[in-house]
């Protein structure tokens, strides 16, 4: 039997490959998920921006990683066979760290989605973390903080400590452009983001 | 392929950990903490699907799409290969993406401040789906070696990095391939970082079959991702 190809770092000049606007090139997906998989009827769904930083062991912004998300649609459905539902929504997004190691997603709230143990999960947004320096991506969830019912039942957040829930769940701010959720990656440390062996 | 098995795990024996010190900007950037088992629900069984439209007609064809007035300069080389899983079941029409420097190890990325030539005609980047046997192919030239400020006299090996997808967002895989007989190998801590028995898996092979004469040398590099964790049953 063929054995797993090993990961390696994307290094520091992944940008004009896999998020090539700034180069002129057209990108598979950006993050503005919102916009690119918008096809001409309006999307049903909250409107909402999650931003944040993504910071290294020493608290240091690391400006040259990648987010990746992959997200439900506002009712629960996947883009995908495994789903077999038809969803209003592609649901992928990806952009790269800014100087101060910020990203920003522009999206819609996903709805609740089956767990392993077929209750409903809370909403949440996939993640996969992507920098020079992590030979393996990290696998992560971003949870939202108003939504305190769904996330105390939920079967994946109990599958963590409750000293680093925390870490998972992204803070509602209310601004004049629409909800903001705040959600900050430490890739180490004392408050570590919690990463998955999905 | 049965959609709603579980995928296998991350084969740890295969994959480098997220700490190599000799690799020295994954002491700050690797977690520490231990990794949280995640059950499979359709969060993970599902992923981003793509179709050929992200694909324009020359994206696999890096010897033409840069070109602003002339040939790239370098060595013309024809990179192919089948993406499968563990159990050599083909991955049919995925993605993927392929990032590079150019012939004097030279990327167009704008941090890159090495002193060799950018080339005018050439770009680095370029994608391609897999065909319903899961195979890939790609036309580029070959990179140069680079140096990098690691430790004294640090280069990086000739290579080019691969992104793929496969069927969910759990079998996504960025690695890099390598060529075969680079003296730099052994003395890359990204390569070395990689358990001993799981590297050669990162070296393409020469192919003469691959090779085209008067065009191009021909190298082959097949990729493992994740599979079903249980063999479905077959169904016809």
């Amino acid at each position: 039997m063929p054995k797993q190809t090993p990961s390696q770092t994307v290094g520091p000049y992944f940008a004009y490959g896999l998020t090539p606007q700034p180069y002129g090139r057209e990108g598979i997906a950006d993050g503005r998920v919102v916009d690119r998989t918008l096809s001409g009827a309006a999307l049903a769904g909250h409107r909402i921006t999650v931003t944040g930083r993504v910071l290294d062991g020493a608290k240091a912004p690391v400006i040259d990683a990648m987010i990746e998300i992959w997200q439900a649609d506002a009712q629960g459905r996947y883009a995908h066979p495994a789903d077999g539902r038809e969803a209003s929504f592609h649901g992928f997004g990806r952009t790269g760290t800014d100087g101060e190691g910020a990203f920003r997603i522009e999206t819609i709230k996903p709805g609740p989605v089956a767990g392993a143990d077929a209750r409903p999960q809370a909403p949440h947004l996939n993640v996969a973390v992507f920098a020079r320096g992590m030979p393996n991506h990290a696998y992560t969830r971003v949870y939202f903080s108003d939504e305190t019912a769904a996330n105390e039942a939920d079967m994946v957040l109990n599958l963590v400590g409750p000293d680093r829930r925390n870490t998972l769940v992204a803070m509602l701010e209310k601004t004049a452009g629409g909800p903001v959720y705040r959600f900050d990656i430490r890739l180490q440390g004392e408050d570590e983001t919690v990463f998955f062996d999905a | 392929m049965r959609p709603n098995t579980p995928y296998t795990p991350r084969d740890w024996d295969s994959h480098p950990p997220y700490i190599v010190p000799d690799y020295r900007s994954t002491l700050l950037r690797g977690p520490k903490k231990p990794l949280i088992p995640l059950p499979h629900s359709l969060s993970e069984l599902t992923g981003p699907v793509f179709g050929h439209d992200v694909v324009g007609p020359l994206d696999h064809d890096l010897t033409r799409n840069g070109v602003v007035n002339a040939e790239p300069l370098g060595e013309r080389i024809i990179v192919t290969g089948k993406v499968m899983d563990e159990a050599g079941r083909p991955v049919p029409h995925t993605l993927v993406e392929l990032w590079q420097a150019n012939a004097a190890g030279r990327y167009v990325h704008r941090w890159d401040q090495h002193a060799a030539p950018l080339d005018p005609n050439f770009f680095g980047g370029g994608r391609t789906m897999t065909d319903a046997e899961g195979r890939y192919r790609f036309i580029t030239i070959k990179p140069g070696a680079y140096p990098w400020g690691n430790h004294h006299n640090a280069w990086r090996p000739n290579h080019i990095h691969f992104s793929l997808f496969g069927p969910s967002f759990v079998t996504r895989l960025v690695t890099q391939m390598y060529f075969p007989g680079d003296p730099l190998l052994a003395f890359d801590p990204i390569y070395q970082g990689i358990p001993e028995s799981a590297r050669e898996r990162l070296v393409s092979r020469f192919s003469l079959d691959v090779t085209e004469p008067m065009m191009a040398l021909g190298y082959e590099f097949d990729i493992v991702l994740r599979g079903p964790r249980a063999t479905p049953i077959d169904e016809d």
